[in-house]
């Protein structure tokens, strides 16, 4: 018979992949609306964020019945202890992606400054980032969570690139300042996602392993 | 006059000490040391040794009959089954029983009797016992306008703490505990917890428990026990948060036990 706390964690755990559901397709259709130039689609990310945050506060509260009913002891504290933190990141991805909404809408009163390459790269990657964080969460696979984090560099570099590519038309021509800003805004947005996602690739290491890893890739 | 008592400074360490009661193997090679004024947690399912490991300490065991050890135990160096009278090993090492067990006498005579048995017979002396024990196990307020009082008038959580004054009447260095709070309420469970770690300022004890979170609340250091076996000893945060050994979790967590 399975143990009715059992029960509750697995249920717990199911909402909490749904929430990185919504999240993440947050981004992607944050992304879309940039990309494809839809006002209404960036609307409806602004509005159905608010789903996202009411389920932040469920799972919070789910977590603290269960840790003052259950008073769960090793591996089941670190899973309540980590569902706790990684709902605060995915809360935070719904922000970022509300965000990147809002500079589509403003970019959206004017013409397209250039094609747009580095940050639909940079939203697939982070996408993929927290989409890996959530499947090493589901199949408490350390080795995966690990590897997210060192996935970073990759955003962050791409990001620095976004930077000096606008800076040479905001230098160029003063009318490009406002967009140029926006997708400047944007890249930062996207770059704060993928560390969202290394945020919850690591408390999925230490759920597993029992001990951190956080701060330590760039002595390895 | 209160006299301070003397502070514990012994060290124990326990060397592949195995037990057998006839046949049946009740420890197998445990090791490991018990620190000078620490609280050491032993917790383990029915059967995993935890009260053979507890009674060990104090040479209780061999007043089971068909009782065989090998291995080693040694206080401050010297051997607890050799060097050692037994009646001298458990004058210096204590025990709290499971269920309170005053003795039919005044609260004053249960924490003297002890003392008195041994020999003490000076008045003030026995005074200053009396007031120091009981201060000692948190019983003092409540008891002092009552000691010529029987001690079974006294409710379940102050006999369980006028038990634990009994047993440092006897001014013991290490104070076992084996299941002390298994018969009180959440408040007297509470009273006797908060006892022990004012103890450990002068005392050193060893707490076994079936109560996981009791030893998560009171342990520095605690130690998993499974069928004879020692599987883990670690810091307590550590073997509440991250046991290194799948079995400890799963104890601790409650899968198995």
């Amino acid at each position: 018979m399975e143990r009715r706390f059992d029960e509750e964690l697995k249920h717990l755990k199911e909402r909490l992949v749904g929430m990185a559901g919504m999240a993440e397709q947050s981004i992607g259709r944050a992304i879309k609306a940039l990309v494809d130039r839809q006002a209404a689609l960036a609307q409806a990310v602004i509005q159905d964020d608010v789903a996202i945050n009411q389920l932040e506060v469920e799972i919070e509260d789910t977590c603290l019945g269960l840790l003052a009913r259950y008073q769960p002891e090793a591996k089941d504290l670190r899973f309540i202890a980590m569902i706790f933190k990684i709902v605060n990141d995915l809360e935070r991805v719904g922000d970022q992606a509300v965000n990147v909404s809002e500079r589509t809408l403003d970019l959206l009163k004017e013409p397209l400054l250039k094609p747009l390459i580095d940050i639909p790269k940079m939203a697939v990657l982070a996408q993929q980032m927290l989409k890996d964080a959530l499947d090493a969460f589901v199949n408490q696979d350390a080795e995966l969570a690990r590897a997210i984090c060192r996935r970073d560099d990759e955003v962050d570099h791409l990001n620095d690139q976004v930077y000096h590519e606008l800076l040479v038309y905001m230098t160029q021509d003063p009318k490009t300042i406002t967009r140029a800003v926006d997708l400047i805004l944007i890249g930062r947005h996207l770059e704060r996602i993928a560390d969202h996602a290394t945020n919850i690739a690591e408390d999925v290491y230490y759920l597993v392993r029992g001990h951190t890893i956080k701060h330590r890739l760039a002595g390895e | 006059m209160v006299v301070t008592a003397r502070v514990a400074t012994a060290q124990i360490d326990v060397q592949d000490w195995s037990v057998w009661y006839g046949a049946v193997p009740a420890l197998r090679a445990v090791n490991l040391d018990i620190r000078p004024r620490e609280i050491l947690g032993i917790i383990g399912p029915a059967q995993s040794g935890k009260t053979s490991f507890l009674q060990s300490l104090n040479r209780m065991t061999e007043l089971v009959p068909a009782f065989r050890c090998a291995g080693r135990i040694t206080l401050d160096g010297k051997d607890l089954y050799r060097d050692f009278d037994s009646q001298d090993v458990r004058y210096r090492i204590g025990m709290v029983f499971a269920l309170p067990l005053p003795l039919p006498l005044s609260i004053r005579e249960n924490v003297t009797y002890g003392p008195r048995l041994r020999g003490e017979r000076t008045r003030t002396r026995l005074e200053e016992l009396t007031e120091r024990s009981l201060r000692a196990a948190s019983l003092w307020e409540e008891a002092k306008d009552r000691l010529d009082r029987p001690a079974m008038t006294l409710s379940g959580g102050q006999q369980q703490r006028l038990c634990i004054a009994r047993t440092l009447a006897m001014e013991p260095e290490i104070v076992l505990f084996d299941e002390p709070c298994s018969g009180l309420d959440p408040i007297s469970t509470a009273k006797v917890e908060d006892t022990m770690v004012q103890l450990k300022s002068r005392y050193t004890i060893v707490l076994v428990t079936n109560n996981t979170k009791q030893a998560a609340r009171v342990s520095d250091r605690v130690a998993f026990f499974l069928m004879g076996e020692l599987v883990e000893l670690d810091r307590t945060d550590v073997i509440f948060t991250a046991p290194r050994d799948p079995r400890t979790n799963d104890y601790v967590t409650g899968r198995v036990g």
